[in-house]
Protein backbone atom coordinates (compact mmCIF):
# COMPACT_ATOMS: atom_id res chain seq x y z
CA UNK A 1 0.00 0.00 0.00
CA UNK A 2 1.01 3.26 -0.69
CA UNK A 3 1.66 6.49 1.18
CA UNK A 4 -1.85 8.25 2.23
CA UNK A 5 -1.09 11.81 1.83
CA UNK A 6 -2.77 15.53 1.48
CA UNK A 7 -2.49 17.65 -1.51
CA UNK A 8 -4.16 21.33 -1.68
CA UNK A 9 -4.05 22.87 -4.83
CA UNK A 10 -3.74 26.51 -4.17
CA UNK A 11 -5.09 27.66 -7.09
CA UNK A 12 -8.17 25.97 -6.84
CA UNK A 13 -8.96 26.61 -3.17
CA UNK A 14 -12.21 29.32 -3.01
CA UNK A 15 -12.15 29.34 0.66
CA UNK A 16 -15.72 28.06 1.20
CA UNK A 17 -14.33 26.39 4.44
CA UNK A 18 -15.82 23.44 3.51
CA UNK A 19 -13.15 20.96 4.62
CA UNK A 20 -13.38 22.98 8.22
CA UNK A 21 -17.26 22.51 8.20
CA UNK A 22 -17.49 18.40 6.87
CA UNK A 23 -14.17 17.29 9.59
CA UNK A 24 -16.23 19.04 12.12
CA UNK A 25 -19.71 17.26 11.27
CA UNK A 26 -17.93 14.53 11.07
CA UNK A 27 -16.11 13.63 13.97
CA UNK A 28 -18.30 15.39 16.36
CA UNK A 29 -15.17 17.93 17.05
CA UNK A 30 -16.04 19.99 20.20
CA UNK A 31 -15.75 23.96 20.24
CA UNK A 32 -12.22 25.00 20.21
CA UNK A 33 -10.81 22.47 18.40
CA UNK A 34 -10.51 22.49 14.71
CA UNK A 35 -8.47 19.96 13.05
CA UNK A 36 -8.53 21.64 9.53
CA UNK A 37 -8.51 25.43 9.04
CA UNK A 38 -8.48 27.51 5.80
CA UNK A 39 -5.70 30.30 5.83
CA UNK A 40 -5.78 32.73 2.86
CA UNK A 41 -2.23 34.53 2.72
CA UNK A 42 -2.06 38.31 1.68
CA UNK A 43 -5.27 38.22 2.30
CA UNK A 44 -7.66 41.69 0.88
CA UNK A 45 -4.78 41.72 -1.47
CA UNK A 46 -5.32 41.10 -5.28
CA UNK A 47 -3.33 37.63 -5.92
CA UNK A 48 -4.29 36.41 -2.76
CA UNK A 49 -4.07 32.67 -2.26
CA UNK A 50 -6.11 30.39 0.44
CA UNK A 51 -4.58 27.00 1.64
CA UNK A 52 -6.33 24.39 3.41
CA UNK A 53 -4.49 23.60 7.05
CA UNK A 54 -4.28 20.11 8.79
CA UNK A 55 -1.98 17.75 10.03
CA UNK A 56 -0.03 16.88 6.85
CA UNK A 57 0.94 13.09 8.27
CA UNK A 58 4.98 13.81 7.35
CA UNK A 59 7.18 11.54 6.16
CA UNK A 60 9.59 12.59 9.22
CA UNK A 61 7.04 13.80 11.58
CA UNK A 62 8.67 16.28 13.86
CA UNK A 63 5.60 15.51 16.69
CA UNK A 64 6.66 12.48 17.03
CA UNK A 65 10.17 12.96 17.63
CA UNK A 66 9.57 15.18 20.22
CA UNK A 67 7.05 13.61 21.97
CA UNK A 68 8.12 12.86 25.86
CA UNK A 69 5.66 9.54 26.30
CA UNK A 70 6.19 8.32 22.73
CA UNK A 71 2.33 8.36 21.79
CA UNK A 72 2.56 8.51 18.02
CA UNK A 73 2.90 6.14 15.53
CA UNK A 74 2.59 5.62 11.74
CA UNK A 75 0.40 3.17 10.02
CA UNK A 76 1.27 1.26 7.18
CA UNK A 77 -0.59 3.91 4.59
CA UNK A 78 2.03 6.51 6.22
CA UNK A 79 -0.55 8.42 8.70
CA UNK A 80 0.52 9.93 11.86
CA UNK A 81 -1.72 8.74 14.80
CA UNK A 82 -1.40 9.00 18.12
CA UNK A 83 -2.40 7.40 21.24
CA UNK A 84 -4.48 9.77 23.54
CA UNK A 85 -4.30 7.27 26.47
CA UNK A 86 -0.62 8.23 26.33
CA UNK A 87 -0.61 11.65 25.80
CA UNK A 88 -0.62 14.06 28.83
CA UNK A 89 -1.47 17.57 26.89
CA UNK A 90 2.52 18.79 27.26
CA UNK A 91 2.16 20.63 24.26
CA UNK A 92 5.83 19.92 22.91
CA UNK A 93 4.08 18.55 19.39
CA UNK A 94 2.10 21.72 18.56
CA UNK A 95 5.55 23.98 19.14
CA UNK A 96 6.90 21.24 17.16
CA UNK A 97 4.69 21.14 14.13
CA UNK A 98 5.18 23.04 10.97
CA UNK A 99 1.33 23.52 10.16
CA UNK A 100 0.15 24.11 13.92
CA UNK A 101 -1.78 20.61 13.85
CA UNK A 102 -2.02 19.40 17.12
CA UNK A 103 -5.41 21.18 18.55
CA UNK A 104 -5.87 20.79 22.80
CA UNK A 105 -9.73 21.18 24.02
CA UNK A 106 -9.23 23.31 26.68
CA UNK A 107 -6.80 25.86 24.94
CA UNK A 108 -3.83 27.41 25.71
CA UNK A 109 -3.24 26.43 29.66
CA UNK A 110 -0.93 24.93 31.87
CA UNK A 111 0.87 22.18 31.67
CA UNK A 112 -1.20 19.09 31.60
CA UNK A 113 -4.39 21.58 31.85
CA UNK A 114 -4.50 21.78 28.25
CA UNK A 115 -6.11 18.37 27.60
CA UNK A 116 -5.26 15.47 25.46
CA UNK A 117 -3.92 16.74 21.99
CA UNK A 118 -6.52 16.06 19.14
CA UNK A 119 -5.54 16.32 15.36
CA UNK A 120 -6.26 14.83 11.91
CA UNK A 121 -6.37 11.32 11.87
CA UNK A 122 -6.92 11.58 8.01
CA UNK A 123 -10.51 9.86 9.22
CA UNK A 124 -8.60 6.56 9.97
CA UNK A 125 -9.61 6.78 13.63
CA UNK A 126 -6.68 5.43 16.14
CA UNK A 127 -5.58 2.23 18.44
CA UNK A 128 -8.83 1.60 18.76
CA UNK A 129 -10.73 -1.43 17.63
CA UNK A 130 -12.49 -0.04 13.91
CA UNK A 131 -14.93 1.69 14.02
CA UNK A 132 -16.00 1.21 17.67
CA UNK A 133 -17.60 3.40 20.18
CA UNK A 134 -14.46 3.99 22.03
CA UNK A 135 -12.58 4.90 18.40
CA UNK A 136 -15.65 7.56 17.59
CA UNK A 137 -15.34 9.54 21.09
CA UNK A 138 -11.50 9.35 21.30
CA UNK A 139 -10.22 9.95 17.30
CA UNK A 140 -13.23 10.44 15.35
CA UNK A 141 -14.92 8.08 12.49
CA UNK A 142 -12.79 6.10 11.12
CA UNK A 143 -13.37 6.00 7.30
CA UNK A 144 -10.45 4.69 5.71
CA UNK A 145 -11.35 1.59 7.41
CA UNK A 146 -14.92 1.73 5.77
CA UNK A 147 -13.09 1.91 2.14
CA UNK A 148 -13.53 5.97 1.96
CA UNK A 149 -11.71 9.05 1.78
CA UNK A 150 -11.18 11.87 4.58
CA UNK A 151 -14.32 13.87 4.86
CA UNK A 152 -12.41 17.14 4.15
CA UNK A 153 -11.03 16.14 0.52
CA UNK A 154 -14.22 14.25 -0.08
CA UNK A 155 -16.31 17.42 0.69
CA UNK A 156 -14.36 20.12 -1.40
CA UNK A 157 -16.28 21.33 -3.96
CA UNK A 158 -13.03 22.80 -6.35
CA UNK A 159 -11.23 19.88 -5.59
CA UNK A 160 -8.57 21.75 -4.53
CA UNK A 161 -7.90 19.54 -1.87
CA UNK A 162 -6.83 16.22 -2.70
CA UNK A 163 -5.73 13.42 -0.44
CA UNK A 164 -4.86 9.83 -1.30
CA UNK A 165 -2.31 8.12 -2.55
CA UNK A 166 0.40 9.98 -3.09
CA UNK A 167 1.22 9.17 -6.78
CA UNK A 168 -2.39 9.12 -7.79
CA UNK A 169 -2.74 12.27 -6.53
CA UNK A 170 0.32 13.82 -8.00
CA UNK A 171 -0.83 12.21 -11.10
CA UNK A 172 -4.13 14.15 -10.93
CA UNK A 173 -2.45 17.81 -10.28
CA UNK A 174 0.48 16.96 -12.81
CA UNK A 175 -2.70 16.93 -15.48
CA UNK A 176 -4.65 19.75 -13.86
CA UNK A 177 -1.41 21.76 -13.95
CA UNK A 178 -0.97 20.96 -18.06
CA UNK A 179 -4.38 21.42 -18.85
CA UNK A 180 -4.40 24.72 -17.14
CA UNK A 181 -1.33 25.51 -17.88
CA UNK A 182 0.46 26.56 -14.59
CA UNK A 183 1.58 24.67 -11.13
CA UNK A 184 1.10 28.12 -9.46
CA UNK A 185 1.34 28.12 -5.78
CA UNK A 186 0.01 24.95 -5.39
CA UNK A 187 1.20 22.05 -3.70
CA UNK A 188 1.54 23.96 -0.71
CA UNK A 189 3.43 22.12 2.41
CA UNK A 190 4.10 19.41 0.32
CA UNK A 191 7.76 19.66 0.46
CA UNK A 192 7.74 21.01 4.41
CA UNK A 193 5.43 17.23 5.28
CA UNK A 194 7.07 15.12 2.40
CA UNK A 195 10.27 16.30 1.45
CA UNK A 196 12.34 14.22 4.20
CA UNK A 197 12.95 11.02 3.61
CA UNK A 198 10.60 8.25 5.13
CA UNK A 199 11.48 7.70 9.13
CA UNK A 200 13.58 4.66 8.42
CA UNK A 201 12.61 2.87 12.25
CA UNK A 202 8.82 3.03 11.46
CA UNK A 203 9.87 1.12 7.91
CA UNK A 204 12.40 -0.97 9.74
CA UNK A 205 9.62 -2.12 12.15
CA UNK A 206 6.97 -2.36 9.62
CA UNK A 207 9.00 -4.99 7.45
CA UNK A 208 9.41 -6.82 10.51
CA UNK A 209 5.97 -7.72 11.34
CA UNK A 210 5.37 -8.31 7.63
CA UNK A 211 8.05 -10.69 7.97
CA UNK A 212 6.71 -12.25 10.62
CA UNK A 213 3.52 -12.75 9.50
CA UNK B 1 19.91 -23.54 80.77
CA UNK B 2 16.88 -24.88 79.81
CA UNK B 3 14.79 -21.77 79.90
CA UNK B 4 17.57 -19.98 77.92
CA UNK B 5 17.30 -22.55 75.01
CA UNK B 6 13.27 -22.46 75.60
CA UNK B 7 14.01 -18.91 75.31
CA UNK B 8 16.06 -18.74 72.50
CA UNK B 9 13.49 -21.31 70.46
CA UNK B 10 10.58 -19.19 71.08
CA UNK B 11 12.26 -15.99 69.71
CA UNK B 12 13.19 -17.37 66.88
CA UNK B 13 10.45 -17.78 64.87
CA UNK B 14 9.25 -14.03 66.04
CA UNK B 15 12.74 -12.71 64.97
CA UNK B 16 12.31 -14.20 61.71
CA UNK B 17 8.79 -13.47 60.93
CA UNK B 18 9.52 -9.15 61.95
CA UNK B 19 12.62 -9.45 59.72
CA UNK B 20 10.70 -10.63 56.72
CA UNK B 21 7.52 -8.35 57.43
CA UNK B 22 10.39 -5.52 57.65
CA UNK B 23 11.71 -6.20 54.34
CA UNK B 24 8.26 -6.77 52.93
CA UNK B 25 7.09 -3.43 53.97
CA UNK B 26 10.19 -1.61 52.85
CA UNK B 27 9.94 -3.20 49.25
CA UNK B 28 6.89 -1.47 48.85
CA UNK B 29 9.02 2.12 49.44
CA UNK B 30 11.07 1.23 46.63
CA UNK B 31 10.67 2.51 43.12
CA UNK B 32 10.02 0.52 39.95
CA UNK B 33 9.55 1.13 36.46
CA UNK B 34 5.75 1.79 35.44
CA UNK B 35 6.58 0.55 31.65
CA UNK B 36 6.98 -2.94 30.72
CA UNK B 37 10.08 -2.75 28.61
CA UNK B 38 10.24 0.38 27.90
CA UNK B 39 12.24 1.70 24.76
CA UNK B 40 12.79 5.15 24.29
CA UNK B 41 12.00 6.45 21.19
CA UNK B 42 9.83 3.96 19.60
CA UNK B 43 5.86 3.65 19.99
CA UNK B 44 4.43 1.40 23.03
CA UNK B 45 0.86 1.89 23.47
CA UNK B 46 -2.14 -0.30 22.08
CA UNK B 47 -1.60 -1.54 18.78
CA UNK B 48 -3.82 -0.39 16.21
CA UNK B 49 -5.79 -2.75 13.71
CA UNK B 50 -5.50 -2.14 10.35
CA UNK B 51 -7.90 -0.62 7.81
CA UNK B 52 -9.25 -3.69 5.92
CA UNK B 53 -9.41 -5.63 9.32
CA UNK B 54 -12.86 -6.55 10.61
CA UNK B 55 -15.85 -4.46 9.64
CA UNK B 56 -16.99 -3.86 6.18
CA UNK B 57 -14.07 -5.90 4.52
CA UNK B 58 -13.31 -8.30 6.99
CA UNK B 59 -9.88 -8.77 5.90
CA UNK B 60 -10.11 -8.61 2.36
CA UNK B 61 -7.15 -6.38 1.75
CA UNK B 62 -7.53 -6.08 -1.80
CA UNK B 63 -11.04 -5.16 -1.75
CA UNK B 64 -10.23 -2.57 0.39
CA UNK B 65 -7.57 -1.26 -1.96
CA UNK B 66 -9.84 -1.38 -4.95
CA UNK B 67 -12.56 0.78 -3.02
CA UNK B 68 -9.83 3.40 -2.01
CA UNK B 69 -8.71 3.70 -5.24
CA UNK B 70 -11.74 3.89 -6.93
CA UNK B 71 -12.35 6.77 -4.66
CA UNK B 72 -9.13 8.54 -5.18
CA UNK B 73 -9.79 7.87 -8.93
CA UNK B 74 -12.91 10.32 -8.42
CA UNK B 75 -11.10 13.19 -7.24
CA UNK B 76 -10.03 13.71 -10.98
CA UNK B 77 -12.97 15.41 -12.26
CA UNK B 78 -11.34 15.46 -16.22
CA UNK B 79 -11.67 11.35 -15.78
CA UNK B 80 -15.04 11.36 -14.18
CA UNK B 81 -16.42 14.19 -17.09
CA UNK B 82 -14.92 12.06 -20.13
Amino acid sequence: MARMKFLCDAERCIECNGCVTACKNEHELPWGVNRRRVVTINDGVPGEKSISVSCMHCSDAPCMAVCPTDCFYKTDEGVVLHNKDACIGCGYCFFACPFGAPQFPNGPAAFGARGKMDKCTFCSGGPEENGSKEEFEKYGRNRISEGKLPACAEMCSTKALLAGDAPVISDIFRDRALRRGKAGDAAWGWTTAYGKPEQTQERSREQSREGGK
Amino acid sequence: MKNASRMRLTRGPAFISMVAALALGLSACGEYSQVANYKPGSYQGKSDTRPWEGGKFAGDKAAWEAALANRVQGQNEYKRTQ
